[in-house]
């Protein structure tokens, strides 16, 4: 199991260089840097630069070198936690993000817990009452979430709770506690916030992740081991559980991997909408600003956080399936 | 025995019968079933798509909206850019068809607009017995169609001197119906081009890899594992953030179709590789070999048509993918902007939540959103169920 799990790990490396080098790729894409519209902003605005320190910076972060060198320095500071400056803010990257991307772990990892909650008990109701009212009408609340835009949901949800409940639900958390160190109010204020972006941002992915139990749950149905389970006169629940509902379990986990990248994409989008702390709303207002090494430590924390899902639910799955971990072992 | 043979390079003396001949002649195939077993496969793949009644309504669905984005300076009543000042925010007007009992056919009420000074807001009422006939095939705003053909040919518009705003206005005065139909003709084409860009990308790039193998198969892998591990709307939004903003709106609109074509090609390589892989040992594609064929044409003649189907169902499931990402492109303002009207873009004018409390027909275009994206995915399914008709 151990070797397994390093080689799991070892896996993840050359994909993690390769995300940098596409990451870096990206930053670097816009012509011009940031300096120059800012030099030529406050020209624009009658002042004079602080050349020096514009100076000061460009070389500490190696703009004065070319690429290669500056896409070793960019993730040789990264191995380090020096996630570079962060120019429309004037502080490191990792001051300014630190909370952020903490929430951003938070909200995915709850939405995935609700997604498997939701998903579960519906994807195994359809299955065993296939064609019936209740898995249409399932199927079809499914739907609803999948082809809904999330922001969309997200601004009638923020208006009824408005309206209903006189509930003003946008943030993650009460305004006295933004910028507060972590507390125990604070932590109670972020759960009474966190189940509607869960909601929204779950809706999509359980639709999807609905659709695949049903399906996965019914190919096992068919098979001939449950009818002679049946046959043996079992209890349909019995059958139901002990056998074809633990070879379904299997891809439940292993699909981590794919829902995990359509949840942080969902959750970015709410984010703005919503306007929670999480890196959302700033990783757009930093795209727009070309503040790109900002962009540049959300784009590749967002991708670390998604490789590290895919690791645990790859670890799981081994856990819980022997062939996986063998394959593993043979492949190596 | 010497004479039985030709001489060395010389082709061997054969003979071909010149009577007709019937394949099924020894077996015969069950009476009334015979249409079946000869049948094409394209053939059987629309007899097992037909059974599937939601897919095929959904197809007809989408054969009507793109007919109607491609006609869409006929069916709209107004212009994309037609203001009316004097109806800002106007709701929704219903369609009646008896003024105080009497018929008249399909007409809307005129209105009044009121300024509601408490509440700073405009009340719109129906001025009782002002009909407004609606008119049929008729004259009204000037338009290019196609930007080629001049032309003030309308399926409908309101009566002379009347208005007609079927689902409101918007804060120009601008008729929201006319919009989201405009916006159908960006946002459609947009899923389109999008998938024929990753249809190619996917079938050029996983033909190399499952074709090749070995090194370059391992690359492909590698590079489709990276990039369905970056989260894609942070990735889109970071590629639609490069293009400069005096980029002419045209030119952004072909950058985004490519940039949500370049990310999502990887599913479809992957069938792609892993149909190649399966497909090669087949014992036909060994016949083909045997018999001599080249390369070439054992992928394309008889690899392809294996599993072209196969990607086309899988195509089509991507594309409300791409219909919603650009939606949420443009919602965020990093994806196409006015004058190019999208439904993501009519969407933006929905950021506001006060919009959402005094003027919620502005949320309309969800509707189309919703229902196109449906349709593509009952459609998908059911391609996907036709693709192997033999099973």
């Amino acid at each position: 199991m151990l070797r397994f799990i390093l080689w799991r790990i070892s896996v993840m490396v050359p994909t993690l260089i390769l995300i940098s080098m596409l990451v870096f790729t990206i930053i670097q894409l816009p012509p011009g840097d940031y300096f120059e519209s800012y030099v030529n902003e406050l020209q624009a605005m009658g002042e004079n630069a602080n050349g020096a320190q514009i100076q000061e910076l460009r070389h500490r972060y190696g703009f004065d070198q070319p690429q290669p060198i500056r896409y070793l320095h960019w993730v040789g500071g990264m191995l380090h936690g020096d996630f570079g400056y962060s120019f429309a803010y004037r502080m490191p990257v990792s001051d300014v993000i630190g909370d952020r991307i903490w929430l951003t772990v938070l909200v995915s990892f709850v939405t995935v817990i609700f997604t498997w909650l939701v998903a579960f008990p519906v994807g195994i109701y359809s299955a065993t009452h296939q064609y019936s009212w209740g898995d249409y009408g399932l199927t079809f609340f499914g739907l609803v979430g999948l082809a809904v835009p999330n922001f969309i949901l997200g601004l009638v949800m923020m208006y009824f709770a408005n309206l209903w409940f006189g509930l003003s639900i946008g943030h993650l958390m009460d305004q006295q506690y933004l910028g507060q160190p972590m507390s125990w109010d604070k932590a109670k204020s972020i759960l009474a916030h966190l189940w509607i972006p869960t909601i929204i941002i779950g809706t999509s992915g359980t639709a999807a992740m609905i659709r695949r139990v049903r399906a996965n749950l019914l190919d096992e149905l068919r098979q001939q081991y449950v009818i002679t389970a049946r046959a043996k006169g079992l209890h349909p629940f019995r059958a139901l559980v002990k056998y074809p509902l633990r070879m379904s379990l299997n891809f439940f986990i292993s699909d981590i991997g794919s829902i995990l990248p359509a949840i942080i994409s969902g959750a970015e989008i709410t984010a703005v909408v919503l306007s929670l702390e999480t890196t959302g709303p700033m990783l757009i207002s930093a795209l727009k600003s070309q503040d790109m090494y900002l962009a540049g430590s959300f784009l590749m924390c967002l991708a670390f956080l998604t490789v590290i899902g895919m690791l645990v639910s790859d670890i799981a799955l081994a856990l819980l399936d022997p062939r996986i971990r063998l394959q593993g072992r043979s492949t190596r | 025995m010497k004479d039985a043979l030709p001489p060395p390079g010389a082709p061997l003396p054969h003979y071909v019968s010149d009577a007709p001949f019937d394949p099924t002649s020894i077996e015969r195939l069950p009476e009334g079933r015979e249409s079946l077993y000869r049948a094409s496969q394209l053939r059987l793949t629309w007899w097992r798509f037909r059974r599937h009644r939601l897919a095929l309504a959904s197809a007809i669905f989408l054969a009507f909206v793109y007919l109607v984005a491609i006609f869409v300076e006929v069916v709209a009543p107004y212009n994309l850019h037609s203001r009316n000042p004097d109806f800002i925010y106007a709701p929704p007007q219903r369609i009646h068809l008896f003024d105080e009992g009497h018929f008249v056919g399909p007409f809307v009420y005129g209105r009044k607009m009121t300024l509601d000074m408490d509440n700073l807001q405009r009340l719109y009422t129906d001025i009782p017995g002002e009909v407004q006939k609606i008119r049929f095939f008729c004259h009204g705003d000037d338009y290019n169609f196609w930007g080629l053909i001049p032309a003030d040919i309308h399926l409908i518009c309101p009566a002379r001197d009347g208005q007609m705003f079927l689902l409101g206005t918007d804060r120009m005065g601008r008729d929201e119906l006319s919009r989201i139909l405009y916006g159908a003709r960006i946002s459609l084409s947009i899923g389109l081009l999008g998938v024929t860009v990753s249809f190619i990308l996917g079938i050029v790039i996983g033909g190399l890899a499952g074709y090749h193998g070995g090194t370059v198969d391992l690359l492909v892998q590698r590079l489709i594992e990276v990039l369905q591990s970056i989260p894609s709307i942070p990735l889109w939004l970071s590629l639609s953030a490069i293009m400069p903003v005096t980029w002419s709106p045209l030119i952004v609109y072909l950058g985004i179709t490519v940039i949500l074509g370049l990310l999502d090609w990887t599913g479809l390589a992957r069938a792609v590789r892993s149909k190649l892989f399966s497909l090669r040992e087949e014992d036909y594609v060994l016949a083909a070999q045997l018999n001599g064929a080249r390369p070439r044409r054992i992928i394309l003649r008889h690899l392809v048509p294996g599993f072209l189907s196969h990607l086309i169902a899988s195509a089509t499931i991507s594309i409300p993918s791409m219909i919603l990402g650009e939606t949420a492109l443009s919602f965020l303002g990093l994806g196409l902007r006015p004058p190019i009207v999208s439904w993501g873009v009519l969407l933006t004018e929905a950021r506001d939540v006060t919009v959402l409390a005094f003027y919620p027909w502005i949320l309309l275009p969800t509707v189309p959103v919703f229902l196109v994206v449906l349709a593509f995915n009952f459609l998908g399914d059911g391609l996907r169920d036709a693709a192997d008709p033999y099973r």
